[in-house]
Parts: C-alpha cells; structure tokens; sequence
C-alpha cells in the first residue's frame, strides 16, 4: 500500500539543487559528528590499544598518573615474584622495571617547549610489548647513553631525529632509533636503559611503575589480591589496558562534550533546513498528494513517502559528510595529554561502527525535519488539494 | 439505444444530499436536497455554469468529499458511513478519475503513472505489466508507456490519465471537466475514447462539463444550477 521508492527518489533527483543544499547542510553537521566520534576512537585506540591485554601495571597506591608514581626496589621485587606472573625459559620474571620522567623539548615548528615522557625501561620492556617495533636505526645498547624515540616524537622536536642527540640531566644523549607501536601512546615517548636514566635523574632506589606478564590473564584477581593485601605493599594493579583506559578517560569526556555540544547546536540548523525544504516540496506538490489520496492511497502512504524523502536526503547528506569526515584519518593531532602532562599524539579513526552511528544520526536529522511536512501532506482534504493544481 | 440502460438497477443513488461549505464564519449552501439515480453502465453529462456545484456533487459521488447530509449508494454501499480509510479502499477499486489538468504524477513514466492503481491491489509485478500494457494499447500510446509526462502532449496525457482510470477495472468513472485543457479536436478523441468505454466495457461514466458539445457524447444530460438539479435530459442520436 506505499509509494514505490522510486517515487521519493525521482522527486529528490528533479529537485537536484535543493536536495544537494540541503543535504550539504546535514553534511556538514554529520562532519562534526563522525569527526568527534574519529577522534574520540583515535584517542581511543592510542591510550587502551598501549595496553597488552595479559599486561599488568603496578604504581603506587593513590597515584593517578606513572609520573606521580613510586616503587622501591624490594617491593618491585616482591611484585615480580608472586606466582601468577610467566617467567620465561631462564625463570626469570617476565617483568620491567620502569621509571617515567617528563622532559622538556623544544618543537621543530616553533622552538617552543613541551613535555615529553622519557621511560626507562628493562630489555624485558620489548617482549611484554610485542606491537613495538624498531622502524629504523637499532634498540638502545644497555650501560649506554642511548635512546629510542617514538615515531610522533622524532619528526616534531629539535634532537629526537635518528643519529641526532638531545640533552638533558646534564648529559647528551645519542638516538640510536626510532621506534613504531601502531599509533600506541609509545610513538610518543623516548625510551633509555633505566638503570642510566634513574641516576640521570637522581632517583636511583625508587621506580616509577612495573609492569609484569601474567601467565594466565584469568588470574589477575588473585594477582590484585596478593599485592593489595600485601601490608608490605603500598601498592595498586590494574590491566594495563584499564590504566590506559583511565589516563585516556578526561580528554575522551572533554572531546566527546565539546564535539557532542557543537554538533547539537549545529544539527538544530541542519533540521531547520530540511524542515523548510520538505515543507516547500510538499506545497509544491499539494495537487499530487490529492490525487494520490483520490487514487485510494492512504494518508499513511503520503506520510510514508514525504519521509522516505526526507530520510533519503538526509542520507545523502550523511554519506558526503562521511566522506568528507574520512579525509581527517590523514590528520594527527599532537596535544597535551592534562592525566600525564606529556605530549601525545592520536589521529581519527574510522570504524565501522561510527559509520553506522553516523548514517544513523543523519537519518535522525532527516526524520525529524521531515516529520511535520511528511505529517501536513498526510493531513490535507482530499478536495482542497485537488482544488490547488 | 436512447434509453437502453433503464431496466439496469441504479449503480450511483442519491437521496436528499446536501453540501454546504464554511467561508470564514459565512456558510454557503452549494447542493440544497439533490436527489436522483445512474443506473450502472449510463454515461451522463453534469452541466451547470461554474460555481455551481458540478465538482462537488462528483466528489461526493467519488467518495473524495462527504455529504452534510442525505444518502449516498453507490453500487449498494452506503459510503457515507464508510470510514476514511475503508473510503481509500474503496475508491480504489472502484472508481476512475479523470481530471481537467490530468493529474499525472511529473516524475512518473506514463507506465508507472498507469500502474499507481494497481499497487494497491495484491497483483504480482508481472500481472501488473499485463494490465497497463492493456490499458495503454486501449487507448493507443502502447509506444508511449516510457515517456515521462512533460514529453507528452494534453491529448496524450489525458489518455495517460484514462488508462490510470481502468487499470483497476471500476464500475465507475468520474470525469471532471476532461477536455476543459483540450483543442477542439483532441477533445474529440478523449470524448470518443469514454464513449467507448461507455459502449464496449460497459464502464458507467458521469462527465462533468460545461460545453454543451462535449455533453452531446453522453446518453443523458443533467442541469445543475443554484443548487437544484433539473430533469434529465436524453441525448438523441445514441
Ligand atoms: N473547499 C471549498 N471551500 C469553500 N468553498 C468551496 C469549496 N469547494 C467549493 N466551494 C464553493 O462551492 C461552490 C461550488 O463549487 P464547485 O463544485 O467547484 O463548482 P463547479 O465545479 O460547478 O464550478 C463554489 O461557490 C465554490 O466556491
Ligand atoms: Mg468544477
């Protein structure tokens, strides 16, 4: 009993401009939309995709961030010897004794400083890290004034180029390589053999986090238990990826309310467009809805089709401010990160699932703009319309 | 054959309608206790100068208007008490309507414009072929099935819109003002083509005019003026 498709479609297709207008309105809402939603994914997967899901990071109790964080040596070893963590063929702990400092880096673009994490790390760092890999150059030699420098870090400051040297705690330092971990929050720090840097920065006796493998991931509530209740301990775990998550979780929110705010009050115009454009087309087409109603269509069945219409100009405009929204996978955005006051860099990333959000949104703003013209062409006396061709 | 429809029961029965219309706080009576019959398979002529009620009375008979009062058959259904979508229902499976500007849908080729009907019956997309394809060859634009309204001329939109009028094989055809848009001679043709659905389907046609020539094609001839309706008149020479 509805109006074929076609219908809809044809009448968007004759009135070419104004469906294009209209639709380049919503386009531009659903741009701010999906680039939100890229951005906040982008982030998304920097900070929880750091995280290793058999990973498990100890700091101190009460510390929200690494660099705020202690450990001492004998706790650290107390944490590396519990049970649940995987040893590896020499039964040595799988674990890294990590110390996290901030430095100060001047920008390539404008010679402005900023904060950079420096890590120093175990060997054992690259195994319990596996998406890390050594893009050029060769991993720091321990015992060495060498460095590592993730991928974000070596383009945009002075010094973290490969074969270039940075100073800092008074000593120069050689980078030695460069290092890729997919986007991770890795590509936007500098790792050095620990037991250089800890000296460097005169905290020799105390860590700042470790992390350590468990061998069986099902066991890491009674890992948590064992060192929480440990009086010995003045110690918190989590997943890694949860501490990621949680690093993340501010500037996700700050993202999501701007981008989410901005896109209500631009997506009130966009609704306002179609609204107007829906109303127009049905005034225009008054004398068809009349007849279509004498033929013995429904009022359901000309509600139905100024909707469709109205659904399919808004999909229209959702599919081109995708598209346009796709583009932004080929910006990176370097900020501060204001959990850890360092530098870190994330891109928009696009996944299905915001494809889907989106169409969704943009279907919604086209429902709602069609809704009341859709509802005035189902409303009309059959013999008034007619009267008006 | 000047009056060889009058053993025929009624199929359209009017009885003591009227229809009045609201003008801000001004009500103005258009048909005051209009009553009379069509028997099925008549072709009649509704005269009357304009502003007299033609178009209203056909809209009641249509069942696109309501009554204010009185009783409405048509082929033995009240539809004054119908509901409006058992009114939708209805319309669409047995009336035609022509209209003076043809009403065809713009975006639509003539075959789709044709096929609108047929989409609300249950007919299977290959029975709907067969039905508009009659239709068009019926009415002679078999070759024009592709063509989109604005490549048609008023003639052939009107026949467009003729064989909008059958495809769903009403008893009855409401036809208001059909050449009013028309050259004398494209008028010609549509009003020999309803004559022939009159003649050869057996379709009952009520032809709204105001050119005495184009109601010299019906049997029979009704004047309508301030309201009232004079008596019938047969068209000799049928
Ligand atoms: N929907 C309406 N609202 C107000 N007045 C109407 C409406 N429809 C018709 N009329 C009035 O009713 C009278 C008859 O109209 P109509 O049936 O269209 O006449 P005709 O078809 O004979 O020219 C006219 O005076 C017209 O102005
Ligand atoms: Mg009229």
């Amino acid at each position: 009993m509805a109006l074929p498709l076609s219908y809809s479609l044809r009448n968007l297709w004759t009135r070419k401009l104004t469906t294009l207008l209209t639709a380049g309105g919503m386009a531009l809402v659903v741009f701010v939309f999906a680039a939100v939603l890229m951005l906040e994914a982008g982030l998304n997967h920097t900070l929880v995709d750091t995280g290793n899901v058999e990973n498990v990071i100890a700091i101190r109790k009460g510390a929200g961030a690494e660099i705020q964080s202690g450990i001492l040596r004998p706790a650290a070893g107390l944490i590396e010897s519990q049970p649940q963590v995987e040893t590896g063929p020499d039964g040595a702990p799988l674990s890294s004794k990590e110390t996290v400092v901030l430095i100060s880096l001047q920008k390539r673009s404008d010679d402005k400083p900023s904060n950079v994490t420096a890590r120093g790390v175990g060997m054992l760092a690259f195994n319990l890290r596996p998406q890390i890999r050594i893009a050029a150059g060769r991993v720091f030699r321990p015992g060495s004034h060498e460095l590592v420098v993730g991928k974000s870090i070596a383009s945009k400051f002075q010094g973290a180029g490969l074969g270039e040297v940075i100073h800092f705690a008074g000593g120069n330092w050689n980078v030695v390589g460069i290092i890729d971990s997919d986007g991770s929050g890795f590509d936007s720090e500098i790792w050095g053999d620990a037991e250089q840097l800890m000296p460097a920065f005169r905290r020799q006796s105390v860590f700042s986090s470790m992390v350590v493998k468990l061998a069986d991931p099902s066991t890491f509530d009674a890992f948590k238990h064992a060192i929480e209740s440990d009086p010995r301990l003045t110690v918190e775990v989590k997943r890694e990826r949860q501490f990621y998550a949680d690093q993340s979780e501010a500037m996700a929110t700050f993202i999501r309310v701007l981008g989410m705010t901005l896109t209500a009050i631009f997506s009130i115009g966009a609704i306002i467009g179609a609204m107007i454009t829906m109303y127009s087309a049905v005034a225009n087409r008054t004398g068809e809805i009349g007849t279509l109603r004498a033929l013995g269509f429904r009022r359901s069945a000309v509600m139905g089709a100024f909707l469709v219409e109205s659904l399919l100009q808004a999909l229209v405009g959702g599919i081109i401010g995708l598209f346009m929204a796709s583009f932004m996978q080929l910006v990176t955005v370097s900020t501060m990160n204001f959990q850890s006051f360092a530098e870190l860099a994330f891109g928009f990333t696009m996944t299905p699932g915001i494809i889907i959000k989106t169409l969704l949104f943009s279907l919604l703003m086209g429902l709602i703009g069609g809704f009341m013209p859709a509802a005035r062409a189902a409303g009309m006396n059959i013999v008034t319309a007619l009267r008006s061709v | 054959m000047s009056d060889g429809n009058g053993a025929a029961p009624p199929l359209v029965r009017l009885h003591d309608i009227t229809k009045s219309y609201k003008r801000g706080a001004q009500i103005v009576p258009v048909l005051s206790g209009i009553s009379f019959d069509i028997g099925a398979g008549e072709f009649l002529a509704l005269m009357g100068p304009s502003g007299s009620g033609k178009s209203t009375l056909l809209n009641l008979i249509a069942g696109i208007d309501q009554p204010d009062s009185g009783e409405l058959l048509v082929d033995g259904v009240n539809i004054g008490a119908l509901s409006e979508v058992e009114l939708a229902d209805w319309r669409a499976g047995n009336v035609g309507f022509i209209f003076q500007f043809y009403n065809l849908m713009p975006v639509l080729t003539a075959f789709e414009n044709v096929e609108l009907p047929l989409l609300l019956a249950s007919l299977s997309r290959a029975e709907r072929r067969d039905h508009v394809e009659a239709v068009l060859e019926l009415v002679g634009l078999q070759d024009r099935a592709e063509h989109y309204p604005n490549e048609l001329s008023g003639g052939q939109q009107q026949r467009v819109a003729i064989a909008r009028a059958l495809v769903s094989d009403p008893n009855l055809i409401v036809a208001d003002e059909p050449t009013g848009d028309l050259d004398r001679e494209s008028a010609e043709d549509i009003l020999k083509l309803m004559q022939t659905l009159n003649r050869e389907l057996h379709k009952t046609i009520i032809l709204v005019t105001h050119d005495a020539r184009a109601a010299a094609h019906a049997h029979a001839i009704m004047h309508l003026e301030k309201g009232e309706l004079s008596a019938r008149e047969e068209v000799t020479g049928h």
